[in-house]
């Protein structure tokens, strides 16, 4: 699975960054960083838990 | 209790919908009905007072439930229509079309719905802003540029449409009862940074003053203030508070007190939870009891309380959240967590408030309880966890640096 976060939707509230911060980091300038791109399936519940808590439904998950 | 077979979630809308996805991954494949008194599916609200009111998005950007998703889920919906009543004995939810609903399992989630100036009659140009037909109707008063906009209230949802008819080029008053906006919520240094911003954004902000009359024929045509002064105006909205939608439950038998009363586990009564903006229970975090109406407590509490349907009595585990909401207005980004009242001692760890861009943190006893800030959200997030661990104030102050 691929984590895939729509940059333009993104306001950084740094929700994901609380569930996962093995993927997700919104660094001192306030813009989000994807940390690991391809996490391990043993992170897919957490990785949806953000995607669902995302104020901007800007994250997703792609399967390929 | 046997599992339950067949579940009626009352309210469609986010916390009802985090019940249904949450049934639905814990491998609950019994029925479910969703009952929602507006005729949509479920959709978001936040952008209601923000994007979508500003003209940015349209109305098919605010779908919480993609077509896919949603023939997933396999739901009954029953949409537009009103529930009544609730037969504890049963389990059943009667229906303003005379039907009803029976069911091994409820939740409650029927959220709340504006609260409007008493004795004030229904006219042309007023408005409160809680669903989408609200924000389509004002959307089209903004279209059509009145001359001057009054809020009332100067709440979240009253700045949110504050900043956002600013941003449309209008003219904005907005009447505030207490002497500083927000004040009670975020205490009177910060509710003035957000008073200060919205001047300098040339918004006209009384403070101190009420709302004597609406005045007009068939539209609105003024204000009139306690204050004896009168503010021209062709578009009001109110912008003062929610009520939990609750009355549709006096005779049920639960316990309504500010919304439904929970226990620890969100559970109202055997098969009965409540999630959401009408829920009320002990948060045990913060050893009070708590009604939340923040966009990210729906989602977290709908999903508590549709698995508390699902557990044994004495299995389920207490919600015990740090709340959390943001409040975007003009290029802020106002973040809150946890509680802060009006007398805690506040503390800015980071930033600046001439700036607008700091974080603040609260305290109660020896620990931090809260965190405000202004563009800071990193800083929140981590704050939200130490008030989630009882971090002491030492500890908290602290780890702004770190």
């Amino acid at each position: 699975m691929r984590v895939v976060v729509d940059f333009d939707l993104c306001e950084s509230n740094a929700v994901c960054m609380n569930i996962a911060p093995e993927i997700f980091e919104v660094r001192d300038d306030d813009f989000l960083y994807i940390l690991d791109e391809t996490p391990a399936e043993s992170m897919r519940d957490r990785l949806e838990e953000a995607v669902r808590r995302c104020p901007k439904q800007a994250i997703a998950v792609a399967e390929d | 209790m046997p599992a339950p077979r067949s579940i009626t979630i009352v309210g469609a809308s986010l916390a009802g919908l985090n019940a249904a996805e949450a049934l639905r991954s814990a491998g609950y494949d019994g029925a479910i009905t969703m009952i929602g008194a507006e005729p949509d599916l479920p959709y978001d609200r936040p952008p209601l007072s923000k994007h979508y009111l500003s003209g940015q998005w349209d109305r098919d950007r605010l779908d919480l439930l993609k077509p896919d998703r949603k023939d997933e889920l396999n739901i009954e919906w029953r949409l537009g229509v009103r529930a009544t009543a609730l037969d504890l004995a049963t389990r059943s939810v009667t229906l303003d079309d005379g039907t009803s609903v029976p069911g091994d399992g409820v939740v409650i989630a029927t959220g709340g719905s504006a609260r409007s100036l008493a004795g004030t009659a229904s006219l042309g140009g007023l408005h409160t802003l809680r669903t989408i037909a609200d924000a389509r109707d004002l959307r089209k008063d903004l279209d059509a540029v009145p001359s001057r906009v009054v809020v009332v209230g100067a709440g979240f949802i009253g700045a949110e449409v504050a900043a956002t008819a600013r941003e449309r080029g209008l003219e904005v008053t907005m009447v505030e009862m207490a002497a500083v906006p927000l004040g009670h919520a975020i205490g009177d240094r910060f509710g003035q940074v957000c008073a200060d911003m919205h001047r300098d954004h040339g918004v006209d902000l009384r403070t101190g003053v009420g709302v004597e009359k609406i005045e007009g024929e068939e539209r609105v045509t003024s204000v009139r203030l306690t204050d004896g002064s009168t503010v021209e105006a062709d578009v009001v909205v109110v912008g003062i508070g929610c009520a939990p939608a609750t009355d549709w439950l006096v005779d049920s038998g639960l316990t309504i007190d500010n919304g439904v009363v929970c226990d620890e586990t969100c559970l109202a009564a055997p098969g009965v939870v409540a999630a959401g903006d009408v829920a009320r229970w002990p948060n045990g975090l913060f050893g009070e009891m708590m009604r939340v109406e923040h966009w990210d407590n729906a989602i977290e509490q709908g999903g508590v309380a549709a698995r508390r349907l699902l557990a044994a009595d004495g299995e389920a585990p207490a919600y015990q959240p740090v709340p959390w909401f943001w409040s975007d207005q003009y290029d802020r980004k106002i973040q809150m967590a946890g509680r802060i009242g009006p007398d805690d001692e506040m503390v800015v760890v980071d930033g600046s408030t001439e700036d607008r861009r700091f974080t603040a943190i609260a305290r109660r006893d020896d620990q931090v309880v809260g965190v405000l800030a202004f563009n800071r959200p990193r800083l929140v997030m981590k704050y939200k966890q130490l008030i989630a661990q009882h971090t002491s104030w030492a500890d908290a102050l602290a780890a702004a640096d770190s």
